[in-house]
């Protein structure tokens, strides 16, 4: 009985899972495939993307040509459900509404959370990202080396599928042989833009993303990832064996039916039900942990979304992976008389050194790739190719005044047409309209190139988040209050994206859309913009200045564990997703050896 | 989005026209206050007017279809853009509740309002009808923001918006997708990249 109701759950559990994306999804992948009952909660509504990707679907049977509105920012066909920027009826409070001090939260409400429509980017943090403070005496060291998550990052590229090359470059790891899928064939403005970067030094290499470029390989990942498990392999071997490759088309960001790509929803849930050892209650809002007399936590509190009713279920180990942000607003929300300031939270620690991704972009046309013959495009949906940081002996030698680095994503392409592939054009036509306007359609079509950096952030005292004294949500749980500020490590970075993306589009032979945004911070994007908020309880080798162990264990409850963002130390400008799930696989791993052990 | 914010859009909007009022939407024919909401079904087809009533009047969707194909005319590779239902698309667009398309009725009423009333100084008749080119004669003075006179800059504004709006509506359509041989969107067994002789052709590796 896969999907229970909050009435016809078990009467306990061995571990309680509080989310359904990457680290909820890994965390119960790994506990119930080596044979512990898990109970799954989530805030949203079950979804199946087998029966609700509109995958082949065009912008003229959307209302409005499909483009993003406040119901759906990221389009019509974007695969978030009841959520976005906003989520009815569920607040989020800004300190300051300053563009400084702006922090965003996109949420999902949905089984298997944002990783339905996320950008599939699976890259690993390098040596250097475990150690920046001992490197450059900013942020904080991670309590573990690269050496420590190697292999988790090996067992989550065999099990998700991920397309990359090993370049052996600085601080880029390279996976060991049979881990990675072969890369895509790259478009012909990526070779453009592979060509012409070169010449500046910049290297462009295969892009990382968890898309299936072919099928698993069903006969030998399985023995990998489970050895002595033969009913894990099996269950392993017939799941890879049902998810079919990549149909080069169709956005990812929608979700993929035939599970060519990763969302939880597709990867991590359905061997994991299989098992027969994973429960799932769809629309349960988590806002409590309960803790017994003894300090150790007994369960978690939660309202069925669908009756409004409170119901409370209990277990011998409780996982928040919510999301960074939800898992601290959970534990400040579970403050009670023996944790005055909310749960794990002795350090005071909770909620802070919030970081987000460092984001700047820029758009360009490029004449050499104008009036081209018709090519299919769709490709594998973007990052063929990208640009890893490479500035590495400059910012040794101090050169850049920024501390971190930053790689480039880039895309271009005759994508299928839609309000943008028009719109804005006269910086280029001088204003045409008619017969000429269409040729110049035709024309500028597939000549655009855009560029967009994502950098490392410091974290710092001034971006964190706390409880709201006074607002609360409509199922009468308080809300999270942010407050957001950069250093100049991070504006001053966005200014460099800025040059050097321009200085790209140049030795393109191309013109930027707009000139290079010298101000740092008229060039960064928004804090949560990014969408890679991480950190509020991070990880750390001391309980007075950390909120967890090395294994994702809390410093002052022993059988309550965090398995997403939240313990992130640093956020290196790989994207944390990767990241993410082989913490959470390391963590559940320890788990089931302490079950094992009797320890929990 | 609550009415007293949608009149804000509107009357905000509408400050950048103030000669100019009288030509608005029916008063029985409101924006929609809700939209489709975070959970729409997708794998429907929608057509314009089912989520939310259309709103604009007869003479302005006449209007809207001249200045349409004034911008995407019929021509050897395809038809106009009123032929594959972009004054249909406008209608939606400018009568959907949210904030920026409430923002955009008001540039596109007011804009429509400027043109006749320009048809009628210049003219002494509304601008749908003018001769060709009368119209084009108008739309020339208005079609580059960067070139407009200052007296001119709502109405290129508008004409940009406008502009904007009748190709997303054609491009969106097959028509469109065909006139710019858009190939892509169906299943392949294999990506197999560029041909080579391309590649050859720009100078690339």
């Amino acid at each position: 009985m896969p999907f229970v109701t909050a009435n016809s759950q078990k009467s306990g559990y061995d571990v309680i899972v509080v989310g359904s994306g990457a680290a909820g999804g890994q965390s119960a992948y790994t506990l119930c495939m080596d044979g512990a009952k898990v109970l799954m909660l989530e805030a949203g509504r079950k979804y199946s993307p087998e029966s609700e990707t509109p995958m082949f679907q065009t912008p003229d049977l959307a209302p409005l040509a499909g483009v993003g509105t406040p119901d759906k920012p990221f389009g019509f066909y974007d695969a978030t459900v009841d959520g976005g920027w906003d989520v009815p009826g569920e607040p989020y409070t800004r300190a300051s509404e300053e563009d400084a001090g702006r922090f965003e939260w996109w949420r999902a409400r949905m089984l298997g959370g944002r990783t339905n429509h996320w950008g599939r980017i699976s890259l690993r943090n390098g040596p250097y990202d475990f150690k920046s403070r001992s490197r450059d005496g900013l942020g904080f060291d991670w309590p573990l080396r690269y050496e420590d998550v190697a292999p988790y990052y090996d067992r989550v590229e065999l099990l998700i599928g991920v397309y990359g090359s090993n370049e052996g470059l600085e601080n880029t790891p390279d996976s060991p042989p049979g881990c990675l899928l072969p890369p895509p064939k790259p478009l012909v403005s990526d070779l453009v833009v592979a060509q012409r970067a070169k010449r500046l030094g910049i290297p462009v290499i295969p892009g990382h993303r968890a898309v299936l470029t072919q099928p698993l390989d069903y006969r030998r990942s399985p023995a990998r990832l489970h050895p002595g498990n033969a009913t894990a392999q099996k269950i392993l071997a017939q799941d890879m064996r049902n998810r079919a490759a990549c149909l080069w088309a169709t956005p990812c960001g929608r979700g993929c039916s035939v599970r060519a790509n990763y969302q939880s929803t597709t990867v991590h849930l359905p061997p994991a039900l299989a098992s027969g050892n994973l429960d799932i209650t769809t629309d349960a809002m988590v806002y409590e942990v309960t803790v017994g007399r003894d300090g150790r936590a007994n369960g978690v509190s939660f309202i069925d979304r669908t009756s409004g009713r409170h119901f409370h279920v209990k277990a011998r180990v409780v996982i928040l992976a919510a999301g960074a942000c939800e898992s601290v607003r959970i534990l400040l929300n579970s403050r009670n008389a023996q944790f005055p300031d909310g749960l794990a939270n002795s350090s005071g620690k909770v909620g802070r050194y919030l970081m987000d991704t460092v984001g700047s972009s820029v758009r360009g046309q490029i004449p050499l790739l104008e009036s081209l013959p018709p090519l299919n495009e769709d490709a594998a949906d973007g990052m063929q190719l990208y640009v890893p940081w490479w500035l590495y002996q400059e910012q040794r030698a101090g050169k850049l005044g920024f501390a971190r680095g930053y790689h480039i994503e880039f895309g271009g392409g005759r994508r299928m047409p839609d309000y943008g592939t028009a719109a804005g054009i006269e910086w280029l036509t001088g204003g045409s309209y008619g017969v000429k306007f269409k040729r110049d359609v035709r024309r500028y079509y597939g000549s655009f190139v855009y560029f967009s950096g994502r950098g490392e952030m410091i974290p710092n005292d001034q971006s964190f988040c706390e409880i709201d004294p006074k607002v609360k949500d409509k199922w009468g749980i308080p809300v999270l209050r942010f407050h957001w500020g950069w250093s100049q490590h991070e504006l001053k970075q966005a200014a460099h994206m800025q040059k050097t993306f321009t200085d790209i589009i140049e030795a393109m032979g191309g013109k930027p859309r707009d000139p290079p945004k010298s101000d740092g911070a008229k060039a960064i994007a928004p804090g949560g913009s990014i969408i890679h908020e991480v950190g509020g309880a991070i990880m750390g080798a001391d309980p007075a200045t950390s909120v967890t162990n090395p294994w994702c264990q809390t410093w002052d409850v022993d059988n309550l564990f965090v398995t997403d963002g939240a313990v992130f130390v640093s956020n290196a400008d790989k994207n944390p997703t990767l990241t993410i799930m082989a913490l959470a696989w390391r963590a559940a791993d320890h788990i089931l050896e302490r079950m094992r052990r009797r320890e929990l | 989005m609550d009415r007293r914010t949608t009149l804000k859009w509107v009357l905000a909007a509408g400050a950048a026209w103030p000669h100019l009022h009288g030509r608005g939407a029916r008063a029985d024919a409101a924006p929609a206050a809700q939209g489709y909401g975070t959970d729409p079904n997708l794998a429907t087809n929608y057509r314009p007017g089912e989520l939310w009533p259309l709103t604009l009047t007869v003479a302005e969707r006449r209007l809207a279809g001249i200045l349409s194909d004034l911008i995407i005319p019929a021509d050897d590779h395809s038809p106009s853009a009123s032929a594959v239902g972009v004054v249909e698309f406008i209608d939606e667009w400018v009568s959907a509740p949210y904030p920026s398309h409430q923002r955009d009725r008001g540039i596109v009423q007011g804009g429509f309002a400027w043109l006749d009333g320009e048809a009628a100084r210049r003219f002494g008749r509304e601008f749908a009808d003018l001769d060709a080119a009368s119209q084009h004669g108008i739309c020339d003075e208005i079609c580059d923001k960067s070139r407009a006179t200052a007296a001119l800059d709502a109405a290129a504004h508008f004409f940009a918006l406008y502009r904007d709006l009748t190709a997303a509506g054609f491009y969106s359509t097959p028509v469109g997708r065909d006139d710019l041989k858009f190939i892509g969107n169906v299943p392949l067994a294999r990506f197999e990249g560029p041909p080579a002789a391309l590649l050859k052709a720009l100078g690339l590796p």
